[in-house]
């Protein structure tokens, strides 16, 4: 090897070399980026700063909120109405769903999609139906989460609807390293899609395969685009960030029902308040006989499958 | 302060000369870097779908890189432990070797997960202070914490114990010697800390055990140790700095007992799991043997099973004295340990799914040149970082001869 420490200055045949160096440097990294001059609309300053959630006062929120609808609008030729619903006081929701009745048609899955502006394409399901063999085992590994019968349900078989299980000590909130991802006063755990940096670690941690990632930019046809929309819930997300079953914020924070129960032609999914002692969920609580999927975990769902009999 | 940026520009400068065998190597790391940077360059355009990843398995090889390298990283404490605390002559003067290493393996580590992101856009929330920072609650942001305060450690001491021998004066007690001492501690922590990312996931059975964190310290003692023989045998062949076999044979005995150590800890985790007939042991299934059909990581745990127990024999045997062996022995024990630790850890936590879905993985040639591409830009940190200490080292360059 030469020696570092001679140190010559610069003479003409240097500087033309050191200036060719350069040239093909540059060359080489402009063809290595290339493939960014697809890279279309770059998020906006206001989009970048954006401060999280609980920190935007009022104001801010609906700067934010009206943002957001232009850009919805740009993007898939609707205009929206976004709000920032709040949980009402003295409510805690929960959910029960009766594996006795439930014949597996997958009308929840759909109903889901449509109502909660899911992407098409690739199409994101929040409620994921198990196909389980009655084979006197409870085994998941024996489920079938693709089937594809031409009528439901089969012979031999019972179905299980898993979706978001919004856990009073849910392990995706411990693990998110920017609380990105929470749990409301109402028991409803949600995701700010504009704070989310995309790690996966909460997709990681949950034992119910319940969230999803935006693996590339969602696509909905604007005429399927439900434009009731919520901030936390059901405006478009992202590319690059997570999403998840919300108890259909938009709708249950106005006092309906989520889009799975009402969709459900058996009468399977209950819902309501579970600091109700009249509530349909509290008397299902109190009088049935109650599964609580991977209880041994000890997340504490508020979403419960029961019996009848 | 002018005598420092004399060394820095002396430093750089040293970073640019060499022979032609130094600049083909830089010349092709450079290379691949371009490879790397338009394939992340696609993957920012289009989104992580660009990988292999799905919901189902939601980490692949850029976690799995990032696990490995953390390790190599936490290795260099082999090195200063028996320094610092044994007074070891004979590793005394190759610790600083171990330091660099450790510097490029963080870069490595920092580029990983930042291109495993969604939103690499939104790195600013991870900033404590500006962000929102969920600590302690998170691993990952003790992680982010522990990895970026161990590159400045590992910046600082190598930074100023090559300014100390560029200025031939020994290092200042209160300035060096506490920060080696934080670094010992602190290089274990790191390793600790992204072992209990995956430790602290009840809902993983595979991951969810308490073997996994002193596995990764031994996994990454052998590993670590290894790879710095064989840099080491590199150095002392195209270079003109002397390295004595007597320090190589106490990296040696290092190696031989950490992987020794490292396959103990393994056949305690597979007799725990395979033992008992656990329905939680589904994972395992997969990863050695294969479950219901699907066997994609099973040639690829046995090869690195098969790598380790061939470069334990070799490293117990005194045939390994000889340095052909060793660089044997060593190059099997990177390979294997760095497909049972990468592969063979991240990816079976994920198969089957909580709800017992078998989705496979496989990586995509986008996702491939991207670790590429990361990988050529360690080497050439390593590379240019050896490049400008070697002469100082070897007093060719020191504040005597600066014009």
């Amino acid at each position: 090897m030469s020696d570092p420490s001679t140190d010559t200055g610069v003479t003409r045949r240097s500087f033309l070399r050191t200036s060719t160096v350069l040239a093909a440097g540059a060359a080489a990294v402009a063809a290595g980026i290339a493939p960014l001059r697809k890279l279309g609309q770059f998020s906006s300053v206001d989009e970048f700063l954006q401060k999280h959630y609980k920190e935007l006062t009022p104001e801010e929120m609906k700067t934010v909120l009206s943002r957001i609808e232009t850009e919805v609008e740009r993007q898939y030729g609707i205009r929206p109405h976004v709000r920032d619903y709040k949980p009402m006081n003295g409510v805690e929701y929960v959910y029960a769903l009766n594996l006795t009745r439930c014949v597996g048609c997958r009308k929840c899955v759909h109903a889901c999609v449509a109502e909660n502006n899911q992407s098409r394409n690739p199409e994101i399901q929040y409620i994921r139906v198990l196909k389980m063999p009655n084979d006197g085992t409870f085994d998941l590994e024996k489920s079938d989460p693709v089937y594809t019968a031409k009528a439901v349900p089969e012979a031999g078989s019972f179905y299980m609807p898993v979706q978001c299980h919004h856990c009073k000590n849910p392990p995706c909130v411990r693990v998110c390293p920017v609380k990105a991802t929470w749990q409301e006063p109402d028991g409803i755990t949600v995701v700010d899609y504009n704070w989310c940096i995309g790690c996966r670690y909460c997709e990681a941690a949950c034992p119910y395969f319940a969230r999803r990632f935006n693996w590339s930019t969602p696509s909905i046809p604007k005429e399927q685009m439900n434009t009731n929309m919520s901030y936390l819930g059901n405006r478009p997300r992202y590319k690059g960030v997570m999403e998840k079953c919300h108890f259909c914020i938009q709708r249950t924070r106005a006092g309906r029902y989520p889009a799975c129960l009402e969709v459900c032609p058996t009468g399977s999914r209950k819902f309501g308040n579970i600091l109700d002692p009249n509530s349909e969920v509290s008397y299902i609580l109190k009088n049935k006989r109650v599964l609580i999927l991977k209880e041994e975990l000890g997340t504490l769902p508020r979403f419960f499958y029961y019996f009848d009999v | 302060m002018k005598s420092y940026l004399t060394f820095l520009r002396r430093c750089f400068q040293a970073a640019f000369i060499g022979d032609w065998r130094y600049y083909t190597w830089l010349g092709v790391l450079t290379v691949l870097c371009f490879f790397g940077l338009n394939a992340y360059a696609n993957q920012f355009v289009s989104g992580l779908g660009t990988t292999g990843m799905t919901d189902q398995v939601s980490w692949g090889v850029y976690i799995a890189n990032f696990t490995f390298l953390v390790g190599m990283a936490a290795a260099a404490v082999m090195l200063v432990i028996p320094v610092h605390i044994y007074k070891n002559e004979d590793l005394h003067d190759l610790v600083i070797f171990g330091e660099l290493l450790a510097v490029a393996a963080i870069l490595m580590c920092l580029a990983f997960v930042t291109v495993d992101l969604g939103r690499p856009d939104r790195f600013w929330h991870l900033i404590p202070g500006i962000g929102i920072f969920h600590f302690p609650g998170s691993m990952l942001s003790w992680d982010v914490l522990v990895l970026n305060g161990y590159l400045l450690l590992n910046l600082h001491i190598c930074g100023y114990l090559i300014y100390c021998r560029y200025c031939g004066r020994r290092p200042g007690k209160w300035f060096y010697a506490p920060f080696v001492f934080i670094g010992i501690g602190w290089a274990v922590s790191i390793h600790t800390i992204t072992a209990f990312l995956y430790v602290g996931l009840g809902g993983r059975p595979f991951w969810n055990s308490a073997v996994l964190g002193p596995r990764f310290l031994a996994s990454a003692f052998t590993a670590g140790p290894a790879f710095i023989i064989l840099s080491l045998q590199l150095i002392r062949r195209f270079t003109e700095y002397r390295i004595t076999d007597k320090g190589l044979m106490a990296l040696r005995s290092i190696v031989q007992v950490a992987m020794l150590v490292n396959l103990f800890l393994l056949v305690n985790e597979v007799f725990n799991e395979f033992y008992t007939s656990d329905r939680a042991a589904a994972s395992s299934y997969y990863l050695f043997l294969g479950l219901h059909g699907h066997h994609a990581l099973v040639p690829w745990i046995w090869t690195a099973v098969t790598f380790n127990v061939i470069s334990a024999v070799l490293l117990v045997l005194p045939v390994s004295r000889r340095m052909g062996w060793l660089n044997v022995a060593c190059g099997l024990a990177v390979v294997g340990i760095w497909i049972e630790k990468g592969m063979g850890m991240v990816i079976p936590g994920f198969i089957p799914t909580p709800l017992g879905e078998m989705v496979e993985y496989t990586p995509t040639l986008n996702e491939v040149l991207v670790c590429v591409g990361i990988w050529a830009f360690g080497l050439a940190c390593f590379t240019v970082f050896l490049r400008m200490t070697i002469p100082i080292l070897t007093g060719k360059v020191s504040s005597e001869n600066a014009k």
